[in-house]
């Protein structure tokens, strides 16, 4: 083995790219003083990452920090894709956080810093190929959050939030941590595939109850990333605490990280045996419970939060079909993990639409406020209405949101081709729960506002529209409808 | 491109350009008249779907089950098995006219009148949009895009029931969405448990059973059985149907009950029984049953109905319990009798709901009890209503007579204790529907003007009488001719019946 190791510097530009975004908008904001600058910079940032990861994916696998075969930095296609979608999500909240930053209701250097720092922690967990790495990057992309949760200035449900993520974060980060040490006392190994063919060759060492415990262990703390029941408790509060721009981070880029960390430990490493069970029942409870709470909500972002908790059940659920031995050959594995994928990529794009929408249906600097408040908004706003609804009917998995409907028919059809029937008919039945508070806040939003009371959106005061915001949102809408027209380019992605 | 080619995508592209057309006209009436006139071109592209592509006469053995006169198959996601694929043949064809008439009639009929609650053009441009879901149902040739189709008309559906219904028109709309939206996630699960087992989701190539397993079928037969048990309605699943078709607009039950009830059975003879055969000999029975129970169900709910809108649309309950008894004998006379009671169902009971929202726009109430001597005041409505209602109860001569009788006449032939007796109390069912269609006349248009009936006049508008005339031709020249339906649709139902009994 040589000593010192060759660095593919390429393989690395994404993350040399968005560390850099970071450092230099702390420069900016240091030396220049100007908010227009710093997030300028940032913005610029964020979108060279994301050409960068799509450019350098695109060239086909690349592998550096190897020892023997095993690499820790694997950037490939799937790598690429989450690297593109977290630094374009990154963009589009500093787009929406652009009217916020210039009240100044939130310090713009850090604010700028603090996302891109997360957005490193985004790309390089696409590209993790051992569990140190990845659990680094997983908090690389969860430590700035704790922060901008907590940045509202004067705010102290803000505050609230921020103590609450950083708690149960912090613990769920220890499970992890535990889980994935005992995996290490179990195999020796810590790169993803050696542990993964290690368990594989040996079955004695998958019968150990420490196995047992490291995989269980593992998968939870991870849960707790993607907000899945009965981990998800966290979720509701925070989101509703924390200024809208970042509760859209949240629960997208964020969320995404915690799938991709997800996928990558039971893709590569545990066997699927034991993942399968664990998977089927979290997703169905996530999904279940997540709608049938969202149902009772009154305020926008917890409604919004709580249907995101159920979309994480409909994102695991292609990986519940594990638990059965017709979704373990491989073809039914592959399918299943690029069907997860394509669900969250789905899903994120109508999720920033959604919260776009929002954002810009409510006064620079609010919350979410409650749904009366976007009562008869249409009638006063009728485009930022129609996207917003667009968005949430997608959600919902309806025309017109094609893009929505597709991510669940793909979710079906991977269930039915891993021979879990079962599965497929929850998650279906799930549709239809979900129809009815999607339909209540878009029905409101053409409602009249007639009776009294209802003074909102829709009421006295007129809420200008920032250029930025409606940038963010016109381009979500619009991805949203290319991809549910070809939604073939995100299915093939997602295969990579 | 063939001139078939063109002729399909044009009966799908012309309402949906119209739509956007009608929401992108500023001004409202000018608007609404433009979504006539896409309507009507609708129409126009739909009726010469019938000429040409039709070489072949007889079945002959090897031959696909499915012949589609015209057919345009383009890829669109094959990571998910969804074809482009679109085709008509004397199955759906009679259905797309339909649908296409019963649009150009409320468009025109909106032109007129706009029900309260939004603006004339939304209703339009919503009504538009909604033709394009139930026509690519109606000739979608591949089961996801099916399945797609099926899933356009929910929410335009949706928001005109909730943006111009009656006084409980949220909650009725709400209904209306979670039942057929549970519906069509049974569908969807229906439609992949078939793609995954066959791997093609090419209902040309499918229909026959297309080598699945029994399981397989017997699984995707109730679960596609299911779901357009929902939508047809089938009792017990028909619960949304009644609040949905009293608390629309006029023009939302027209088309509900008139084509969008349709999307279930034209599924369950073109999808279901099609795809599925085994599973449908299996559940036939079941289904058998299930139809008779809703023929006898609807026919004594009306008796005790008090609401005009609401009786007709349980009779619709009844009615669509006599298709679904014609699908489940599985004959060629039972499919035929369901294809021409879907029509003829279409055209009166659209005609039905034209007139009782007439009645209820005069009088400002639709409750039986209210009303009663409209011959005295308004001769013509009167008669017109006498004649939908006679037309509905089955009147040999008229269109409803054909469906109901052969629905019968199919179980009957069918034979043994059970299918005889479900034919006997269909029979009775039917003779309840005349009781009750006489009791709404009786209460109606006989006796003494009530008050609110009292001071309607005798005039009808221009628009009104375009709307209905169509309609009443149609439910005649059916009744006088059948073969205008039966003549195309004879060789491929005689085609899937030689799959469904190999």
């Amino acid at each position: 083995m040589n000593a010192v190791q060759s660095v593919d510097s390429v393989a690395l530009l994404p993350a040399y790219l968005a560390a850099g975004t970071a450092v230099l908008v702390l420069i900016t904001d240091l030396l220049l003083a100007r908010p227009r600058a710093t997030v300028v910079v940032a913005a610029l940032g964020a979108l060279g990452t994301a050409v960068a990861s799509a450019g350098v994916g695109a060239a086909g696998d690349r592998r550096t920090f190897c020892v023997g075969a095993d690499c820790s930095w694997i950037f490939g296609g799937r790598a690429a894709l989450v690297g593109a979608v977290v630094a374009l999500l990154t963009l589009g909240v500093l787009g929406l956080s652009a009217p916020a930053l210039r009240a100044g209701r939130s310090p713009v250097g850090e604010y700028c810093f603090l996302l891109a720092c997360s957005m490193t922690g985004g790309v390089v967990l696409g590209a993790a190929g051992d569990l140190i790495t990845l659990i680094v990057a997983l908090e690389t992309l969860t430590l700035p959050l704790y922060v901008l949760v907590g940045l509202r200035r004067g705010s102290l449900a803000s505050a609230e939030a921020a103590v609450t993520f950083f708690v149960v974060s912090v613990v769920a980060t220890t499970v992890t941590l535990l889980g994935a040490a005992l995996l290490y006392a179990v195999t020796g190994g810590l790169h993803l595939d050696r542990v993964g063919a290690l368990l594989a060759e040996r079955p004695e060492l998958r019968d150990l109850p420490l196995t047992t415990a490291a995989v269980a262990l593992l998968l939870v703390g991870l849960a707790f990333k993607v907000a899945a029941v009965p981990f998800h408790a966290w979720a509701p509060a925070t989101y509703d605490g924390a200024p809208l721009p970042v509760a859209a981070y949240l629960s997208t880029a964020s969320k995404l990280g915690g799938l991709v960390a997800l996928l990558a430990v039971v893709q590569r490493a545990l066997p699927a045996e034991q993942t399968g069970p664990v998977l089927a029942v979290l997703a169905v409870l996530t999904m279940t419970v997540g709608n049938l709470v969202a149902l009772r909500q009154r305020r926008t972002v917890r409604l919004l939060a709580w249907s995101s908790v159920a979309q994480a059940g409909y994102i695991l659920a292609p990986l519940g079909a594990l638990a059965l031995a017709a979704g373990r050959t491989g073809e039914a594995r592959s399918a299943a993990y690029a069907a997860a994928v394509a669900y969250a990529v789905f899903f994120v794009v109508l999720e920033l639409a959604a919260f776009a929408g929002v954002t810009a249906l409510r006064p620079v600097g609010a919350d979410g406020g409650t749904l009366d408040d976007l009562r008869g908004a249409a009638r006063r706003y009728p485009w930022r209405s129609a996207a917003f609804g667009l968005a949430l009917v997608g959600l919902a998995g309806l025309p017109p949101g094609l893009a929505g409907l597709f991510a669940k028919v793909t979710v079906v059809r991977a269930l039915l081709d891993g021979g879990a029937g079962w599965l497929a008919l929850v998650v279906a039945l799930n549709a239809v729960i979900g129809l009815a508070y999607y339909l209540r806040v878009t029905a409101g939003l053409w409602a009249s506002t007639t009776t009294p009371g209802a003074a909102g959106a829709g009421g006295a005061v007129a809420v200008p529209l920032v250029g930025v915001v409606a940038v963010v949102l016109a381009v979500a809408t619009v991805a949203a409808v290319v991809v549910g027209a070809a939604p073939q380019l995100v299915l093939d992605l997602a295969g990579r | 491109m063939t001139v078939g080619q063109v002729l399909l995508v044009a009966v799908l592209a012309v309402p949906a350009l119209g739509a956007v057309a009608v929401a992108a006209t500023p001004r409202d009436r000018a608007a609404r008249l433009v979504g006539t006139v896409a309507a009507a071109l609708t129409l126009l592209a739909a009726v010469p779907l019938v000429f040409g592509g039709r070489g072949w006469v007889a079945w002959s053995a090897g031959a696909p089950a499915v012949r589609p006169w015209h057919q345009l198959d383009l890829p669109w996601v094959p990571g998910l098995d969804l074809r482009f694929h679109l085709g008509v043949d004397g199955i759906s064809w009679p259905l797309v006219v339909l649908t296409t008439l019963l649009t150009v009639l409320c468009c025109a009929y909106t032109v007129w009148r706009v029900p309260d609650g939004g603006s004339g053009r939304a209703l339009v441009a919503l009504l538009l949009v909604v033709e394009v879901g139930i026509l690519g149902t109606f000739l979608a040739l591949d089961l996801v895009l099916f399945f797609l189709f099926f899933e356009v008309v929910l929410l335009p559906m949706y928001a005109i029931i909730a943006g111009w219904g009656g006084a409980d028109r949220r909650r009725a709309a709400r209904k209306f969405a979670l039942y057929t939206l549970f519906g069509s996630v049974l569908l969807l699960v229906g439609v992949y448990v078939v793609v995954a087992a066959a791997g093609t989701a090419d209902v040309v190539a499918l229909t026959g059973g297309g080598g699945l397993s029994r399981g397989a079928q017997l699984a995707a037969f109730t679960l596609l059985a299911l779901a357009f048990a929902v939508k047809s309605p089938l009792w017990p699943l028909h619960s949304w149907l009644p609040d949905a078709h009293t608390q629309a607009p006029t023009v939302g039950s027209v088309v509900l009950a008139g084509v969008l009830l349709k999307m279930g059975t034209y599924g369950l003879i073109r999808v279901a029984v099609g795809v599925a055969p085994e599973g449908a000999r299996w559940a036939a029975p079941v289904l058998g049953v299930l139809a008779v129970a809703a023929i006898l169900v609807g026919s004594l709910v009306c008796l005790a109905q008090a609401d005009i809108k609401r009786l007709i649309a349980y009779s619709s309950v009844g009615h669509m319990g006599f298709v679904l008894l014609g699908v489940a004998t599985l004959t060629a006379t039972g499919i035929q009798a369901a294809l021409i009671g879907n029509v003829a169902h279409g055209v009166i009971t659209g005609l039905l709901f034209f007139l009782a929202g007439a009645v209820k726009d005069r009088t400002g109430t639709g409750s039986l009890a209210e009303l009663s001597g409209l011959r005295e005041t308004a001769p013509r409505l009167a008669g017109l209503l006498a004649f939908a209602a006679v037309a509905s109860l089955g009147l040999p001569g008229l269109a409803g007579f054909w469906g109901e009788a052969f629905a019968v006449v199919a179980a009957v032939q069918v034979g043994g204790p059970l299918w005889t007796t479900l034919g006997v109390l269909a029979a009775v069912g039917g003779a309840l529907t005349a009781a009750y269609f006489l009791r709404l006349l009786r209460q109606v248009t006989h006796g003494r003007p009530s008050p609110a009936v009292g001071g309607v006049g005798a005039g009808l508008a221009g628009a009104e009488l375009t709307a209905w005339v169509p309609l009443v031709l149609l439910a005649l020249a059916i009744g006088l001719a059948p073969a205008l339906v039966l003549g195309v649709a004879e060789a491929p139902v005689d085609a899937l019946i030689g799959v469904v009994h190999p």
